[in-house]
């Protein structure tokens, strides 16, 4: 393949180019979860052509942080340089910010394969969750950030009425042992039922 | 935080830049290193819990906190040194700086225990750790809050990011205030003594400085304006924590204005030793 074929007469980038690009990336997974691909998780936002100052026409690979100091993005850059250099295409990867990445952008069929994994998925609205908390300068706003934090059974917050399923047994009877995991994505659990620790991918 | 390694294949950002700054170069330099300062000074304290929290778990969430506000703090310097050109980067600005370039809040460089005649060491209190990071959570929750509908690009993406971490952060330490305040006589007592010894501190917060007001102009923040809402988290907090918050006054901090504890120093010529023997050293 080549890049010539990337761009249509009209300067748009031509859709099978890109696409076979994006299948070439499915080969990568996560450095922490190997079992999920880049793009299933969300990390990998974006194919498209660019523009070297050169002039010349290269690819650019967009990738975004989990969480901002993710010790993997380093080897996911490396992953997909390495991975368009073996095909030899010319390309660069940039890592952008905005928008903020969520657990909601985790596909179905990710969520799934984490489970099988052993890893309790995170649960959807996320996002939504944090944009109805994020309050204006007010009481309200202030009231919305400690309900998210009582955790009290008398006053659970929103996230304590959604049960985290135990991926070993299904069950619902589980509990947080530590607000965090072994990686920062995620929080550690039990099952009360079979009693296996387990990780849960935190809603964020 | 070497950003060699990365530099050397990506381009992280720079392509978004150029247009950013065109239309958003008000925002002050100083301003971009306080709020870094901020981060990377509780976050080299919290990261000296590793391999020494109380338990596996604390070990853990200490250390992932940890990552959390150095991750904040590396975007935050990176935005700073684009701005400031001339070779600045990441590294320079968090390893080549002395005391008195350091903008961060002085309630941020304290160490992990009440304190102490002279400068003599002592073991780690818990306590001290989590109240300071409840009393810190509260703030920046409110504060990404707001610089997440910043006008400046990049400080509105990186808010928008730390904004998620920071309300994790504010719930675990929320968690720990109320086990050990509502806990047992001794760990009511020592969540008590950490908030009389770090609330002092916590006034710097309100104070201003030129940067902050010149700031608040590009971002519409007004720290002022958060400080009703951050004393209903924490009075909140500490009343079902059953502890009692002292009397305002005393001495006001000006870490902020660069002028620091004693603490400051040691603890950077920790951070920034290795770079400092080995420049430019790659692993």
């Amino acid at each position: 393949m080549t890049l010539a074929t990337t761009a249509s007469a009209s300067g748009a980038p031509q859709h099978s180019a890109l696409e076979h690009v994006w299948q070439l990336l499915e080969s990568l997974t996560d450095p922490e979860i190997p079992v999920v691909t880049l793009r299933e998780l969300g990390i990998l936002r974006d194919v498209r052509t660019a523009v070297a100052l050169d002039g010349t026409e290269l690819l650019e690979v967009v990738i975004t942080p989990t969480y901002s100091g993710c010790p993997a993005m380093g080897q996911i850059e490396d992953d997909v340089y390495n991975l368009l250099q073996a095909h030899g295409l010319k390309g660069k990867v940039k890592t952008q910010l905005a928008p903020a990445w969520t657990t909601d952008w985790i596909t179905p069929e990710a969520k799934e394969k984490l489970r099988a994994y052993g890893i309790s998925p995170p649960h959807s609205g996320a996002d939504h969750d944090c944009q109805t908390h994020s309050g204006k300068s007010n009481a309200s706003g202030a009231s919305s950030i400690i309900q998210f934090a009582a955790r009290s059974a008398s006053n659970p917050g929103r996230h304590e009425q959604l049960a985290v399923l135990c991926p070993q047994c299904n069950s619902d009877n589980t509990t947080e042992t530590s607000h965090f995991g072994s990686t920062a994505c995620k929080a550690l659990y039990r099952c009360l039922d079979c009693m296996e620790p387990f990780d849960y991918f935190k809603p964020y | 935080m070497s950003a060699a390694q990365s530099a050397m294949n990506s381009d992280a950002d720079t392509s978004a830049r150029p247009a950013a700054l065109a239309s958003n170069n008000s925002l002050p330099i100083d301003y971009l290193l306080h709020l870094a300062d901020n981060a990377l000074v509780l976050g080299q304290r919290n990261a000296e819990w590793s391999g020494h929290g109380p338990i596996l778990e604390e070990d853990i969430a200490l250390s992932n906190n940890s990552l959390d506000l150095v991750g904040q703090a590396r975007l935050l310097y990176q935005e700073a040194a684009a701005q400031l050109g001339n070779g600045a980067t990441e590294d320079t600005l968090a390893f080549f700086r002395d005391v008195p370039d350091f903008k961060n809040y002085t309630l941020l460089e304290l160490p992990h225990h009440p304190p102490l005649a002279g400068t003599s060491a002592s073991d780690r209190d818990f306590a001290t750790t989590l109240v300071r990071n409840f009393l810190y959570s509260a703030l920046m929750v409110l504060v990404w809050d707001k610089l997440q509908h910043a006008p400046h690009a990049q400080l509105a993406a990186i808010a928008a990011k730390s904004l998620k971490e920071v309300r994790y952060h504010l719930r675990h330490s929320r968690d720990w205030l109320l086990r050990m305040g509502d806990g047992t006589a001794e760990s009511h007592g020592r969540a008590q003594a950490a908030v009389n010894h770090l609330m002092p501190y916590t006034q710097e917060f309100w104070t201003s400085t030129q940067y902050e007001s010149e700031a608040a102009k590009a971002t519409g923040l007004d720290m002022a304006s958060l400080q009703s809402d951050w004393n209903q988290i924490v009075d909140q907090a500490l009343a079902e924590a059953t502890l009692k918050r002292p009397a305002a006054g005393g001495f006001i901090p000006t870490g902020k204005h660069s002028i620091h504890s004693e603490h400051l120093g040691f603890m950077l010529a920790e951070m920034q030793s290795l770079p400092r023997a080995h420049p430019n050293a790659t692993w």
